[in-house]
């Protein structure tokens, strides 16, 4: 074995024991905070895959789109919102966690099956190296072209319904109920920023 | 139609190649060639990283002189001549520092935000290139790295502000990564129209693309407003002064920053001036022609009838290409901690104004100009 192959076998071992034992950690910890940072160790260590597979172009396009916007986004809304209180307890809860583990078991099991039943050419196709961002701009814009316009579609659309839930008050009638909206009204009452002062935190103190 | 040609025209000569010499000369001493480059793997690293930190203290020091002369101070003179000294007693107090974790604060969290926010400024300085082989690894994606890692760092700052346990911090946090998300993507519409004209993304091919004429084959007359744009938000991702909201003292105390003491710090302070210097690099590699000087070498060479080749003039060649990156970049710096001292922070609203509402539809008609001027002039605008 040489130093070359060895040092992938132990970039490989390390890199798929983090994102194994990162993704239960994810699913797993009580802490939601601790989820989506870990979340982005998940998807770090996914690009680092990526890099061991020879597709640095696309290694580097996972950390940019999944960490850089999809987990900064996660984060975002996670310490907007984070109150630091424990969830409320729902029936079943035992139920629940049974029924999605036997789901996600079943799902690991297929995937299990077909990865040990697919005839894998082996060795693989040789490693395009540098001349995959070429490959790939080719493939975006000749025959993926439908996907990757219908993939840009909806995230107008995403776009969209995120700046209509945000911004109820330039509507005269609310998205949602289809009343006619007060536009001090819904500020008063929708915006956590304007809540009323009540007894357990008032705002103001007083002298 | 896309061209799959990678364009690398106009190479007169490989210039310095310490790897290949390296692995030679090992060869010579009856080592193989496998373990030769694994002994020189990790010179080149640490060569950087030193010399990323003595950037730093230098940055540090101009800072104090600039400063102090934009104020009509004289600035540090005791320690050294000249104050040079001044950065480094900083450092050493920093240093014996107590390190205090506040008691509600999330200690583990706490310890890696820093760490996060230091290691992809560090990361990126992989693909900065002083020379045509002066650089740690000329990989293929270059400079769309520095781009990706540069996108970690908001989750570092996420993490110290939210760990802090502390409203300014988390406020901070929060103001950082909504920063260097809305200004990273006129920045990489910047980045994109440099890259359709080179028709590469590695750094190499972008300063190559640039030599031939001089000064006058520089990005910066083709890209005038690709290079604005870049600066602004290069500054802004360093948060510099007009943009430091996230540590604006007058409203955050010192934003993410706030609980920090000792080393923990220093690593946000080593990070901010590593990124100062390291956006001052790779301006000068996208726009004012890297390691070229502003009369072309060869030229130079040919007139004092040398050949490029002779192992003396690549010598002297290498030493003016680094020489001449440094003195650039510097020069960027100089500005950025002019325009620091002298220039008003802007509001938060401005900010993300500046960045959504006109950097971004700039850039993004900046890119179809030159889109459609590389059709019509691929002479001048890349083939």
């Amino acid at each position: 074995m040489t130093v070359a192959s060895s040092t992938q076998l132990v970039c490989f071992v390390i890199l798929s024991s983090t994102l194994v034992l990162g993704s239960l950690a994810v699913v797993l910890l009580p802490n939601i905070v601790y989820s989506a940072f870990l979340l982005a160790g998940v998807f770090l260590s996914v690009a680092g895959l990526y890099l061991l597979l020879n597709a640095s172009f696309v290694a580097a396009a996972q950390v940019l789109v999944y960490v850089g916007a999809v987990n900064v986004l996660i984060l975002f809304a996670i310490m907007l919102v984070n109150k630091k209180e424990n969830l409320a307890p729902i029936p079943g809860m035992a139920l629940r966690r049974l029924l999605s583990g036997a789901v996600c078991a079943g799902l690991l099991g297929l995937l299990i099956r077909v990865a040990f039943t697919t005839p894998w050419a082996l060795p693989g196709p040789t490693p395009v190296g540098e001349d995959a961002t070429i490959r790939i701009g080719e493939h975006l814009f000749s025959d993926y072209l439908l996907p990757f316009e219908l993939a840009s579609v909806l995230l107008l659309m995403s776009m969209i319904g995120a700046i209509v839930l945000a911004r109820r008050d330039v509507f005269s009638t609310d998205i949602i109920t289809g009343e006619p909206a007060d536009q001090v009204l819904i500020e008063k009452e929708r915006s956590p920023l304007l809540l009323e002062p009540t007894d357990s935190a008032p705002l103001r103190s007083s002298p | 139609m896309l061209s799959n040609t990678v364009v690398t025209e106009g190479l007169p000569s490989m210039g310095l190649d310490l790897q290949s010499s390296f692995i030679e000369a090992l060869g010579g001493l009856g080592l193989g060639p496998g373990l030769a480059r694994l002994l020189w793997l990790p010179l080149p690293m640490l060569l950087v990283l030193v010399g990323a930190v003595v950037g730093v203290l230098v940055n540090v020091w101009l800072e104090r002189k600039i400063s102090a002369a934009a104020q009509q101070r004289i600035g540090p003179e005791y320690a050294g001549a000249l104050g040079l000294l001044q950065p480094m007693a900083d450092g050493l107090k920093l240093l014996f520092k107590e390190d205090i974790i506040p008691a509600r604060a999330d200690g583990l969290l706490f310890t890696l935000g820093p760490v996060l926010v230091l290691v992809p400024v560090i990361l990126s300085w992989l693909v900065v290139p002083f020379g045509q082989n002066l650089l740690i690894s000329n990989v293929g994606v270059g400079i769309f790295l520095w781009i990706a890692l540069s996108s970690i760092q908001p989750i570092g700052l996420l993490m110290s502000g939210y760990a802090s346990n502390n409203k300014y911090s988390l406020l901070g946090g929060l103001r950082a990564a909504a920063q260097s998300i809305s200004y990273e993507i006129p920045l990489a519409l910047a980045v994109l129209a440099i890259v359709m004209m080179s028709n590469s993304l590695s750094t190499v091919d972008i300063v190559n693309q640039q030599t031939g004429a001089g000064i006058l084959s520089w990005n910066i007359w083709r890209q005038p407003i690709g290079f604005v744009i870049f600066w602004i938000c290069a500054l802004a991702e360093c948060e510099r002064l007009p943009f430091d909201l996230p540590e604006a003292e007058e409203e955050l105390v010192a934003g993410y920053q706030t609980e920090y003491a000792g080393m923990k710090f220093a690593l946000f302070y080593l990070g901010s001036y590593i990124n100062l210097v390291l956006s001052a690099l790779l301006v000068s590699v996208l726009y004012l022609g890297g390691w070229g000087f502003p009369v072309p070498v060869e030229w130079l060479a040919g007139l004092m009838g040398q050949s490029v080749d002779a192992p003396l003039v690549q010598l002297i060649t290498g030493a003016v290409g680094i020489v001449m990156t440094i003195l650039k970049a510097y020069l960027l710096v100089f500005f950025a901690i002019l325009l620091r001292w002298t220039v008003p922070r802007v509001r938060i609203d401005q900010l993300l104004d500046l960045g959504w509402k006109f950097l971004l539809p700039i850039a993004l008609v900046n890119l179809l100009i030159t889109a459609a001027l590389k059709l019509a002039f691929p002479s001048v605008f890349g083939g």
